[in-house]
């Protein structure tokens, strides 16, 4: 697989307001790749400038080993899906997908083969002579997409596209939009910020957070081993404890916790005293009646909410804060009001580095000097 | 970095010039700059033969007070003012009306408001003349009924100014009113029901509320014209019901004295500022003027 | 209750009658009189019916010259505000510069100002350049108080607008000259033709603005302006008549067909 999008060191600078952050970035032929984030975390500003609608104010993009940061839109070979569709409403559904290639120039009988065979590809065939106000949200996402294809486009860039559809109709989509990426075998560069979708869909996640790439990995490797606080966080569920390194021996590292002490597996980039963050999904977190070996931990059972096939165990710490552990139901459980041990299987724990703990040192010697 | 900004100032500085340029020069030179040179010359003097001088003066301000001007300040606030309060009492419920109707004719009736008006306004006006006036259709067919003796005399007053001002006037009141009407939510006016109001609290605290933009434009574009409309205090006033546009046009076309009609207009220009201000706090939409 | 109903069902009818009443008096005046055999100053009087005017119409060559010069004055303002009332128009919308906000102060003068100040200061500053009063200064005075109603018609039209339809077209491989003429001009043209419409009625109309700046090109409200001080003759009226119904046809025509196509085909 070569590299199709490379983006070197790009900066996008509004005033005083830096947008995205030295960004790098490879994508590979035929990924689906999608950058995930909260609005305004600078995911929409990358895809606008591999689009072409925007210019990084630093770094260079290329497509296919060509650099395009000067070229215009419609020198590139890609094309986008929009988030509003940008369908043009004085169009008919076919003048709409015969757009790009009426641009370029393509023979007319050539034009009504290819618009008609891709206006079945993605269902819509009958609707030549409509619209686009006379269709639904999720037909008219259906000929954003078709519009972009029909191009042949070596990337196609998706920003939120599945955003206006409701619940049902965007789980069926993102299938379909899978199934096309699969059969088409086109590179697909997807925004969103719904993780839910970003997991089931994606090849690699890009998690952005104020203007630079947190973590850049599968899915699974995105959910199970987040690199930062954020990450771990931002995908999924999620406990987090912040503390220090107390003790590490044979690869379980002892973290003392401001309730207490708790055992982790240590990965080697971790060295003795650095402050470091936990993150403990809950359905990998446990708690028993009884006192667990390397765990300090005392909580109270707060409630329990049954949810299906499993049931959401809130307790609470002395601190105040509240743990989330999923147990399957209809086990031998505490009562409510009773005291618990919260525990975990030690590898079921991510270890975090904790950028407060470098702000922390650099602190300490600025003061040094 | 400096060669990225100036690249991304070429794109965009010549569409901006191409498309902004034309309106600028027509807006600058055509409006900007007439304006303010009719308020330098509003200081000019003029020679015995009426030609322009440079020398200052104050004394085209002075004569603004006059009394016979001052009498004629009043009379044209005086028919805006009614002009306004008639196109208002006409206008609104006559655009609630056909606003509001479920009749399938609603877009005749609204065409029909703005016929008239593709028929030049000076000869309607004249129409109404021919209608009013003492040897006109109206006494002779009163006469001829017997109904009266003796015509009535009914042009060349302030009412025949008014009534002629209206007639102009009325559909830059209709035409914001039915808007601001039509776009109404008629499920406000259940809700209102529905809490227990009577139709006349749900016309103070609910329909008049939301229709008042359309109030307040069709005000100021009804008010101000009426400033200025000589031509009609002309044909239905007969020099007894002037406002002040007659004052300015006889400066400019018989009387000769150019730098005193500049200074009355700028009495207009104040009155249009001040109630263009009083629109604004008013939340008025400056752009709803022209549409 | 029914009652009640239909008493405020009677009144609305009978108020909106009297009102259209009140609207298409002088109008009725102007057609009943345009077929008025009377030959005598101030033509008032009815002295009979005939068809003469509407024959002896097409000798009266002022008349007719002063509308064709409406004409021309209207179609060549309308068509040059339009363009750049709707070029200024996305101009405006899509770049920022320096001086804006004073264009766009300027744009609401010649729309809320009394006509008369507009036509003197234009009159004033004609005369001081020596430009000669004529065809010229009035369509150069037509085009200034048009082009705002074109742009706030256009403006109108492009407060629902949505950048990315052009960004789409870019990307589609359309360059920004054709993505002006493929996207943006039709998706904004309605709201160019209703600034275009509302110039041309306001040209043909204009008396006031047009009185200070004519000189010896008459247009056809300055020539009726001119004979009302010794009454309006029939042949004006059946002109007016003639005018009236061009009008009605040409509004049963086209309005029509925008108005349909406004609501059913596509909105923004």
């Amino acid at each position: 697989m070569g590299k199709i999008v490379e983006i070197e060191g790009v900066n996008k600078i509004y005033g005083s307001n830096k947008v995205v952050r030295d960004l790098n970035l490879t994508v590979d032929e035929g990924e689906f790749l999608t950058l995930l984030g909260s609005s305004g975390c600078g995911k929409t500003t990358t895809l606008r400038m591999i689009a072409g609608f925007e210019e990084p104010t630093t770094g260079t993009i290329t497509v296919e080993g060509e650099k395009v940061e000067d070229k215009e839109p419609y020198e590139r070979n890609v094309n986008t899906v929009f988030q509003s569709y940008a369908l043009f409403p004085h169009m008919t559904i076919f003048d709409n997908i015969a757009y790009g290639l009426k641009m370029k120039k393509v023979p007319k009988a050539e034009i009504k083969e290819r618009v008609l065979k891709m206006m079945e590809l993605v269902q819509l065939n009958g609707f030549e002579k409509r619209y686009p106000s006379q269709l639904s949200g999720g037909q008219k996402q259906r000929v954003a997409i078709a519009r972009a294809l029909i191009n042949r486009p070596k990337v196609l860039l998706l920003d939120e596209p599945l955003g206006a559809l409701d619940l049902k109709l965007r789980k069926q989509m993102q299938l379909e939009l899978k199934r096309l990426q699969k059969k088409l075998n086109i590179t697909f560069i997807y925004v969103t910020h719904d993780q839910e979708e970003a997991l089931t869909m994606s090849d690699r996640i890009a998690v952005m957070h104020d203007g630079v790439i947190d973590q850049l990995a599968t899915p699974t490797e995105i959910y199970e081993h987040p690199t930062t606080k954020f990450v771990a966080t931002f995908i999924g569920e999620t406990n987090i404890y912040d503390g220090c390194i107390t003790s590490i021996n044979d690869g379980v590292a002892t973290i003392t916790l401001e309730n207490g002490a708790v055992s982790v597996s240590c990965p080697s980039d971790f060295k003795l005293l650095e402050y470091a963050t936990i993150s403990v999904r809950p359905e990998k977190m446990k708690f028993s009646k009884e006192k667990v070996e390397g765990f300090e931990l005392v909580a109270q059972v707060k409630d329990y909410v049954y949810v299906g096939s499993v049931l959401k165990c809130i307790v609470v710490l002395p601190n105040g804060n509240e743990l989330k552990i999923e147990r399957l139901a209809g086990q031998d459980l505490p009562e409510i009001g009773s005291k618990c041990y919260p525990y975990w299987n030690v590898e079921d724990a991510v270890l975090i580095h904790n950028e407060s703990y470098y702000i922390f040192e650099a602190l300490n010697n600025i003061q040094l000097a | 970095m400096a060669g990225k900004i100036n690249h991304k100032f070429r794109a965009n500085a010549l569409p901006a010039m191409i498309m902004v340029g034309p309106v600028a020069v027509i807006m600058l030179l055509l409006v900007a700059v007439p304006l303010i040179y009719v308020a330098v010359m509003s200081f000019c003097s003029i020679d015995e033969y009426y030609n322009l001088t440079s020398d200052f003066t104050l004394s085209n301000y002075g004569r603004l007070a006059n009394s016979d001007y001052i009498k004629i300040y009043g009379q044209s606030l005086l028919i805006a003012f009614l002009t306004t309060v008639m196109c208002i009492l006409i206008g609104y419920p006559f655009s609630y009306f056909i606003a509001r109707t479920k009749s399938k004719r609603k877009k005749i009736l609204y065409m029909l408001v703005i016929i008239p008006f593709w028929t030049n306004s000076l000869i309607r006006i004249y129409g109404w003349r021919t209608f009013l006036g003492t040897s006109g259709w109206l006494n002779s067919a009163l006469m001829a009924l017997n109904i009266i003796s003796e015509p009535l005399d009914l042009l060349y007053k302030n009412g025949t100014t008014v009534l002629g001002m209206v007639y102009c006037l009325i559909p830059f009141m209709i035409l914001p009113l039915y808007t601001a009407i039509e776009k109404l939510d008629g499920t406000l006016l259940e809700a209102s029901a529905d809490l227990g109001a009577r139709p006349v609290s749900t016309f103070f605290k609910v329909i008049l509320p939301l229709t008042s933009s359309g109030i307040f434009s069709g005000s100021l574009m009804v008010f101000i014209p009426c400033l200025g409309y000589f031509f009609v205090a002309d044909i239905l006033g007969g020099g007894n019901s002037d406002v002040i546009g007659n004052l300015i046009e006889r400066q400019f076309q018989s009387g000769n004295n150019w730098p005193l009609g500049a200074a009355l207009s700028i009495i207009l220009i104040i009155v249009t500022l001040v109630l263009v201000k009083i629109y604004q706090k008013l939340g008025g939409d400056m752009d709803a003027l022209g549409v | 209750m029914e009652r009640k109903k239909k008493r405020l069902k009677n009144f609305r009818i009978g108020f909106c009658t009297l009102v259209y009443l009140f609207l298409f008096l002088p109008i009725s005046v102007i057609v009943v009189n345009s077929f008025n055999a009377t030959t005598s100053k101030p033509y008032m009087s009815w002295k009979g019916f005939t068809f003469d005017w509407y024959v002896k119409l097409w000798d009266n060559s002022s008349l007719l010259e002063a509308i064709s010069n409406t004409m021309v004055i209207a179609i060549t303002s309308t068509i040059l505000a339009t363009i750049i009332g709707t070029l200024g128009a996305i101009g405006m919308y899509r770049y920022k510069f320096k001086g804006k906000g004073l264009i766009d102060g300027l744009l609401y003068i010649p729309v809320v100002i009394p006509e008369i100040v507009l036509g003197i200061s234009l009159l004033t500053i004609f005369s001081n350049v020596n430009i000669p009063r004529g065809m010229l200064t009035l369509i150069l005075a037509h085009v200034t108080f048009c082009i705002p109603f074109v742009i706030f018609n256009v403006r109108a039209r492009l407060a629902g607008y949505d950048n990315s339809i052009e960004e789409a077209s870019l990307d589609l491989g359309a360059n920004r000259f054709k993505t002006f003429f493929e996207i943006t001009l039709p998706i904004l043209a309605p709201g160019i033709l209703g600034g275009a419409l509302l110039a041309f009625t306001l040209s043909i109309d204009d008396v006031i603005i047009s009185y200070f700046v004519y000189g010896q090109t008459k247009t056809y409200p300055l020539k009726v302006m001119e004979s009302v001080k010794s009454g309006v003759s029939p042949d004006v009226n059946a002109l007016s008549t003639l005018i009236l119904l061009a009008t009605i046809a040409f509004v049963v025509l086209t309005q029509g067909n925008i108005f349909k196509r406004r609501k059913g085909g596509y909105g923004v």
